[in-house]
């Protein structure tokens, strides 16, 4: 695996040309992020103006001041870390029991498990919505964080251990071995040895729990009905956003302060994140 | 034991080293060591017992909070529900397929069935299209302006749909949006038009989900020898016929797997549309059947019919899912 294994044989001018639209498409990408951590600075009558500039000469923090104003904002921030956090734990200690029930053992039925969680997630989310809501209610979990939560460590937990299998798999069976020889019990093998080292792993896969807890709009807004001091910070950004006449720059702002811990996430774990996914994409 | 098994903390010091350093190096490190009899601990009197035991939190959850609804949504799709039966106390009654009937002649299912499938291919080519060539394009640059690409896809990946759908609404926004200016086209509303607003979407679809591809498929590319490029291209082989005779057949598996994850993808696409064209258009004109289950149910309170459409989403999405561990099979992977 030579880093620049095809450049030789591209001749000069032509590399030269692939570089620039490299850097192209990258501006290119980048510029809806950029538009909108600028359109979160610009005061507001930069924003609103029909002659758009690309960049800002008087960056204000109006529209941030507006967004952390907004009723309970911060509450609505603290509930998308509460349901992210708990939902991105949970299952990925739940995963991380299934991953290894699957990859150590051999049992009757493995194969159709796997088949089963391989099919678990084409299911629809979305389109569970309706029966979801019901149990919600039945079980008087309406407007409360848990109705998030709980549907959402489901939906994760099928590619978590999907994608943990791999980690897991490439622990050597050896190192089980030498462990019960060293007189290591089961459950000590399991948390002591297994965990530490399936970690890393661990922490590539919740990428994925994260994100779909922190994003979600779907439960949030069909779930959180009448008690709004429950409610994320998806639907945090729509009070700004009437389709009528939005406020952009609280729009902005909001988005901004919603990406962000979802890029730190997501940079902090960038490297296990391409392995894992190429770990997870080869078995 | 048996001799050829490594033993104690010299088998344990052995194998450590390739584990601490990453799951990515090649297969066979361990498979190697493994290759001694397996010991007895597979007839270990608990190990029957003990992957179920590993097993029931996933299995209970799952059961619960998946398995259940799912049976849920196709019994509820069986019965007269909306708004009398949910909070007025009336009787459910038993309508066997009558909600199915009911849709199936409703015109706008069918054009609604329709739009998802056109806007979900649209989306996989586009995307598909998108991220394999920005993969090779990855491949014949130096460092620099491939960390550049690679940290604006990362950046394009990690933004939560809702935000990237306000986004990109603000930047094709008629009266304040710099791509209007751009290109003059005046307060030319995209949302406005069926087909504008659905390219719209398509665009942010395709700007959030290519990094994905473009990623997996680049690691594919990386994986390839150098040595088989390199004859390929002694022999005079064009680019593109390298791309179509030698890298595409060996990244066939990781290809399967991008299409499948797209198509599932982009068959339920629900913020964007939801929010980017408020959800589902001027008179319904961008419905996707997602949006449309969820109007069904939520915004009309007709939860069966709402639950028809979901059955025939999961219909649908299973056979993709039955294509693809086809396709698995038959390149003899095992699970």
């Amino acid at each position: 695996m030579r880093p620049v294994s095809s450049v030789p044989f591209l001749r000069r001018p032509w590399r030269l040309l692939a570089e620039v639209s490299a850097l192209l498409v990258a501006v290119v990408v980048a510029f809806p992020l950029y538009w909108m951590v600028l359109g979160a600075f610009k005061p507001a009558g930069e924003i609103e103006s029909s002659e758009p500039r690309p960049w800002t000469l008087a960056p204000s923090l109006d529209s941030f001041r507006r967004v952390f104003e907004q009723n309970e904002f911060g509450r609505y921030f603290l509930n998308s870390l509460v349901v992210a956090g708990t939902v991105v734990i949970v299952s990925a200690l739940i995963a991380f029991l299934a991953a290894t029930a699957v990859t150590r053992f051999r049992f009757r039925f493995r194969t159709t498990l796997l088949i089963m969680f391989l099919v678990a997630q084409m299911v629809p989310v979305e389109a569970l919505t309706i029966p979801l809501f019901f149990l919600m209610r039945d079980f008087g979990q309406l407007n409360t964080l848990g109705s998030l939560i709980l549907p959402h460590i489901a939906f994760s937990l099928p590619f978590a251990i999907w994608m943990l299998r791999g980690f897991v798999k490439a622990v050597p069976e050896a190192l089980e071995e030498a462990a019960y020889m060293d007189g290591a019990s089961r459950s000590r093998f399991l948390w002591q040895i297994l965990f530490p080292l399936v970690f890393p792993g661990l922490v590539a896969t919740s990428v994925f729990s994260f994100i779909s807890a922190w994003n979600d709009f779907l439960f949030a807004k069909s779930f959180i009905i009448s008690d709004t001091s429950q409610s994320t910070l998806p639907m945090a950004l729509l009070v700004f956003y009437k389709p009528d006449e939005p406020d952009w720059g609280g729009v902005m702002a909001a988005s901004t302060v919603m990406t962000i811990p979802v890029l730190v996430f997501f940079v902090l774990v960038q490297r296990r994140l391409v392995s894992g996914l190429g770990g997870a994409v080869k078995d | 034991m048996t001799p050829g098994t490594p033993t104690g903390s010299v088998g344990a010091d052995r194998v450590r080293l390739p584990v601490v350093r990453g799951w990515s190096r090649p297969r066979g490190g361990s498979r190697k060591i493994s290759t001694a009899p397996r010991p007895c601990r597979r007839s270990r009197g608990r190990s029957q017992k003990a992957p179920w035991l590993y097993l029931a939190p996933a299995l209970v959850v799952l059961g619960g909070l998946l398995v259940y609804p799912v049976y849920q949504l196709g019994l509820i799709s069986l019965f007269q529900y909306t708004q009398a039966q949910v909070s007025g106390g009336e009787p459910t009654t038993f309508q066997g397929f009558g909600n199915y009937a009911e849709l199936f002649s409703d015109s706008q299912f069918w054009q609604v069935l329709l739009a998802t499938v056109v806007f979900a291919a649209g989306c996989v080519v586009s995307t598909l299209g998108v991220g394999c060539a920005l993969a090779v394009l990855l491949t014949r640059v130096r460092a620099v302006p491939r960390l550049a690409l690679m940290l604006a896809a990362l950046g394009a990946w990690a933004t939560p749909a809702i935000t990237g759908s306000t986004v990109w609404l603000f930047l094709f926004d008629p009266d304040f949006g710099p791509v209007n200016r751009v290109l003059g086209l005046g307060d030319h509303s995209w949302t406005y038009g069926r087909l504008s607003a659905f390219f719209l979407v398509l665009l942010e679809v395709v700007w959030c989900s290519f990094p994905f591809v473009m990623v997996t498929v680049y690691a594919g590319i990386r994986a390839v020898p150098a040595e088989v490029l390199e004859a390929a291209a002694l022999d005079g082989a064009s680019q593109w016929r390298i791309w179509r005779s030698v890298l595409a057949p060996m990244l066939r598996p990781i290809l399967v797997v991008v299409t499948i994850q797209s198509v599932i993808w982009d068959f339920k696409v629900f913020t964007q549309i939801y929010v980017m064209t408020n959800g589902g258009g001027i008179a319904g004109q961008n419905l996707v059947l997602n949006v449309y289950a969820y109007q069904k149910a939520f915004a009309s309170s007709q939860y069966s019919l709402g639950s028809a459409i979901g059955v025939v989403m999961l219909v649908i999405l299973l056979a993709v899912t039955l294509v693809y561990l086809r396709l698995l099979r038959r390149q003899g992977e095992e699970l």
